[in-house]
């Protein structure tokens, strides 16, 4: 009995000393989440603009899908098409890149890791200014296209470094292997090394697009007098004060963001299920085989 | 008797549903050097992290000099331990590493530094104090790792297969290295090990655990000549295990009907019609061509394997079981198919009670 | 085979090239040239009606260091500063929390702090001065409960902006270091508990020294985006108080001195490679976690 006391008391002082850590943690993520829920409930706010709550509505959101709304939509598909288009891209030169970096040794290598560097560290306004000159100078059409470019001069290098993290030894073992098997460098590409990599292009993919999809500075300052990007619109209607429309609309992509990941972790569990399921089967088969060969034996 | 530095009574570990360590009871005297033994999962390891409080016992009492250390944290407790992986602090260099403990405990400067030396003399390593941990080699690290823990002067030092890392002819060299510093010091070591080998040549005593169960805790020659269960005698050196019947017991000396033949051993506590299982050791096997008198079974010999010091003879029972004997050099009588009758001193068998669970039987 | 690694043989450098050109080519145009070609900018004069003048002057260096400006310039690094500590602070402990749970916990715990981040960071920054309006809950909040008496002006003030900076930055404080935290091995922690250290004793003298990479790739991470920042502080500080960011923004916009805008780029670069240098003495800086 009188272990059993101490023991408690030994539990109770951890318990104690875990309820700091608690409020801790707590206000940490409520710092994360408070505004989400802020800009959320807002959307139902039934003011003009959002300055203070003046009641709820849910007038804002059949108001959204109207045609009144113009200007929002247009915004938010120039962004989807630039964070599209962007994503492709760093994630092909990204991937390659990546691989090629792992690789291959030749010169100039170092140096080309360096510049990965340099849009990851470096201010985005310090980016943005610098390729604003040279396509002023050069004299290319602020747009569409350099804003395109602008996104995947920083998404690349995330690309790069999440490839090269997937890269491990095992990945080259593997390509040995399946040219020893037979396989051209082509093949061994497309079916061992890509497939090998597959997680890794998925992050990738994703990090570039939310990078894209919420960029402000460079879309700001290389798009010219070009159509504006949702969060450029955003910044500029700020100013004067954002409608609770935007509210509605962000909310949207909130839920269709929520919605998607819910989606990719069911898909996930049934894989894992399935995967489970064969394990079994197999345990069985090799239970039996093992039975069959003492018998024998 | 000497005096009981550690012990568990009754300890129980579990980890949500698994039960790894059951009803442990463990007295470890000092001055003693004594060894865990056990395949991976038997619970060996969990044990001595509960000695070392990295782990709470789920029931049961843990004494270290008769006082129990359940509410201790492991900075209070007077046990040190030297890790399997060395956990040397890779941002020391070897004498921040080993003056690590003396300095918590602000023990003077001097003291330190003296202390280190001595240590460093200790275990060979003299000179070393500002390398960097990464820039020994495995037998060095440990080496380090458990200056580190002596310096501390434990009552009781815990090692986790400290040897696990290393080459087989570095390991041989340190199993001998330890064994003399553990009798230099005298200080109680308790050690964990899978290597049956490793466990025979260090030992005061061993315990052979499985399944969170200590199987045996006796004298290593113990273990080796007298196993109290199959798997024991399994576990332990090479042995052949034969079923059979007691069909006679006359004072200690049994015979046994097995499938493949009439045989005798020895042991007390057998009783006529018992099923038991009898372990022979390979190197306590003899055959020859011809029968021997006191009793001797058939078998054929299937194939020889040279092993280096010893010579293999696998055998075939007309059951056909396969048995297994060694010898330092191979029998230029016998070959490969032949016919040859083999025997054994009864007393160098071992009979193992059946019938009782193995646990039971065991304990 | 050992075509796989190393050097391409001889003749067949088609994978190499199809592989490492792109992005070798794409980080030569895109970031060498522009970065070049900024700092050669830097040490032009200004254009009469603006833009650039091709001949070389330290005109732009020289204004960078008048009182208005250099006031500026410290403001800012004072202003990241303060938001990279605030991190710091509250990272750590953060990233040590969730590294010492188990695998599992500790990754919906990381992917519970990247949700947020994953909606708009500029509604995000709208939403906090909602919250600190005049008539907003929490004036209301302090009101009610009697502890002021008329609301308090938060927004378009220092503070708000820095606590706008302070949750825009700390996940890319608390990765880094949630990564070398995690990275600790268990053993070395119990090592040290074994060797009579408590728990504090042990984070100041394995935990805190182990992980100082996280720690510095935490700093470089907070505080040079802080520092080039214009949106947070438009958003929050409405626009009254200038920054670094504002400046050469407004360099490239209104203003037109392009020459002044690459000048203060150059020194936040310069400032980069400094922090990079410093970096590089405690780490390699191709290790670096920024993901």
């Amino acid at each position: 009995m009188s272990r059993e006391g101490k023991v408690n008391r030994r539990l109770q002082r951890q318990r104690l000393r875990k309820i700091p850590w608690t409020v801790f943690m707590t206000l940490v993520y409520a710092s994360f989440y408070i505004p989400v829920m802020v800009m959320i409930l807002f959307s139902f706010n039934d003011a003009k603009r959002n300055y203070s709550w003046m009641g709820f509505t849910t007038h804002w959101y059949p108001k959204l899908f109207s045609f009144g709304n113009h200007d929002l939509w247009e915004a938010l598909v120039y962004s989807l098409i630039i964070a599209v288009l962007a994503t492709v891209i760093s994630v092909v030169i990204g991937v390659l890149g990546g691989i090629g970096l792992k690789k291959y040794e030749f010169h100039g290598k170092k140096f080309i890791n360096m510049m990965l560097f340099i849009p990851i560290v470096v201010p985005e306004i310090v980016m943005a200014v610098s390729m604003l000159i040279i396509f002023m100078v050069i004299g290319v059409k602020l747009g569409l296209a350099t804003i395109v470019i602008g996104h995947c001069t920083f998404c690349i290098p995330y690309a790069v470094i999440v490839i090269k993290g997937r890269i491990t030894g095992d990945n080259e073992t593997l390509q040995e292997a399946s040219m020893d098997l037979g396989a051209t460098k082509l093949q061994t590409f497309i079916k061992v090394t890509i497939p090998s990599i597959m997680p890794g292009i998925m992050s990738a993919a994703f990090l570039s697009f939310t990078l894209s999809i919420d960029d402000v500075i460079i879309s700001n300052m290389l798009a010219g007098a070009s159509q504006s990007t949702l969060p450029v619109l955003i910044l500029s209607v700020n100013r004067t004060g954002i409608t609770p429309d935007i509210n509605a609309l962000t909310t949207v992509m909130v839920i269709v963001m929520l919605f998607g990941m819910a989606i990719m972790n069911v898909l996930q569990r049934i894989h894992k299920k399935r995967e489970a399921a064969s394990l079994a089967e197999s345990d069985e088969r090799i239970r039996a085989a093992r039975l069959a060969a003492e018998e024998y034996n | 008797m000497k005096k009981t530095i550690v012990a568990l009574k009754g300890v129980d570990k579990w980890y949500g549903n698994n039960h790894v360590v059951k009803n442990l009871n463990l007295e470890v005297a000092e001055g003693e050097f004594l060894t865990l033994l056990g395949p991976s999962g038997c619970g060996k390891t969990t044990t001595l992290r509960m000695i070392a409080g990295f782990e709470d016992a789920s029931a049961g009492r843990i004494e270290v000099q008769g006082e129990s250390v359940d509410e201790k944290e492991p900075y209070q407790r007077d046990v040190n331990t030297v890790f399997q992986s060395y956990s040397l602090f890779p941002h020391m260099n070897v004498f921040d590493n080993i003056a690590y403990g003396p300095r918590i405990k602000k023990v003077p400067k001097e003291q330190i530094e003296r202390d280190v030396e001595e240590m460093l003399r200790l275990v060979q390593m003299t000179g070393y104090e500002k390398r960097k941990p990464d820039a020994l080699s495995g037998g060095q690290k440990q080496r380090i790792a458990i200056a580190r823990a002596l310096i501390n002067n434990p009552r009781v030092l815990l090692l986790d297969e400290p040897l696990g890392a290393l080459d087989l002819k570095l390991r041989k060299q340190m199993q001998i290295e330890l064994k003399r510093l553990q009798r230099k010091l005298g200080i109680t070591f308790i050690y964990v090990t899978h290597d049956q080998e490793e466990a025979m040549s260090m030992s005061d005593r061993i315990a052979v655990m499985k399944d969170g169960v200590i199987l045996q805790l006796d004298k290593p020659t113990e273990i080796y000549n007298r196993p109290n269960c199959r798997f024991v005698a399994d576990f332990i050196g090479e042995s052949n295990i034969l079923s059979g019947v007691v069909t006679l017991a006359e004072d200690d000396l049994l015979t046994v009907q097995t499938q493949s033949g009439t045989v005798k051993t020895k042991g007390a506590g057998f009783e006529k019609g018992e099923e038991i299982d009898i372990s022979v050791r390979t190197e306590s096997l003899s055959c020859s061509a011809e029968p021997t008198e006191e009793f001797c079974i058939k078998a054929k010999i299937r194939d020889f394997t040279n092993m280096g010091t010893v010579t293999k003879t696998s055998l075939i029972l007309p059951d056909g079981k396969e048995i297994r004997m060694s010898t330092f050099e191979q029998d230029p009588n016998l070959s490969e198919g032949q016919e040859v009758y083999v025997s054994w001193k009864p007393e160098k068998s071992t009979p193992i009670h059946r019938d009782k669970k193995e646990a039971e039987s065991c304990q | 085979m050992s075509v796989v690694t190393g050097r391409a043989k001889k003749g067949n450098r088609l994978p190499m090239l199809a592989q490492a050109g792109p992005v070798s080519l794409w980080m030569i145009v895109f970031v060498t040239l522009p970065m070049l070609f900024i700092i050669f900018i830097s040490f032009m004069s200004r254009g009469t009606f603006g833009g650039v003048e091709y001949t070389p002057s330290m005109e732009s260096y020289e204004t960078m260091m008048e009182i208005t400006y250099f006031h500026v310039i410290t403001k800012s690094i004072g202003v990241a500063a303060e938001t990279t500590i605030a991190c710091l602070l509250v990272g750590y402990p953060f990233a040590y929390y969730i590294a010492r749970k188990p695998a599992d916990v500790a990754s919906r715990l990381i992917t519970l702090l990247m949700i947020p981040f994953w909606t708009n960071s500029l509604m995000r920054l709208n939403a906090w001065m909602l919250i600190f309006q005049t008539n907003g809950p929490v004036n209301n909040f302090l009101v009610n409960v009697n502890l002021i008496e008329k609301p308090i002006t938060f927004i378009f003030t220092d503070g708000l902006v820095l606590l706008g900076l302070i949750t825009n930055y700390l996940p890319f404080a608390v990765l880094p270091m949630y990564s070398s935290i995690e990275k600790l091995e268990k053993p070395v922690l119990e090592a040290s508990a074994d060797l009579g250290a408590n728990p504090r004793q042990t984070l100041l003298k394995v935990t805190l020294p182990l992980t100082i990479p996280g720690i510095f790739s935490a700093i470089i991470l907070t505080f040079i985006p802080a520092l080039g920042t214009y949106v947070i502080t438009d958003m929050l500080g409405g626009g009254k108080v200038l920054y670094i960011g504002n400046i050469i923004k407004n360099q490239f916009g209104t203003i037109r001195n392009w020459p002044l805008g690459a000048a203060l780029s150059v020194l936040l670069l310069a400032i980069t490679a400094l922090m990079l240098f410093l970096y590089s003495r405690f780490a390699k800086v191709e290790d670096m976690e920024v993901v």
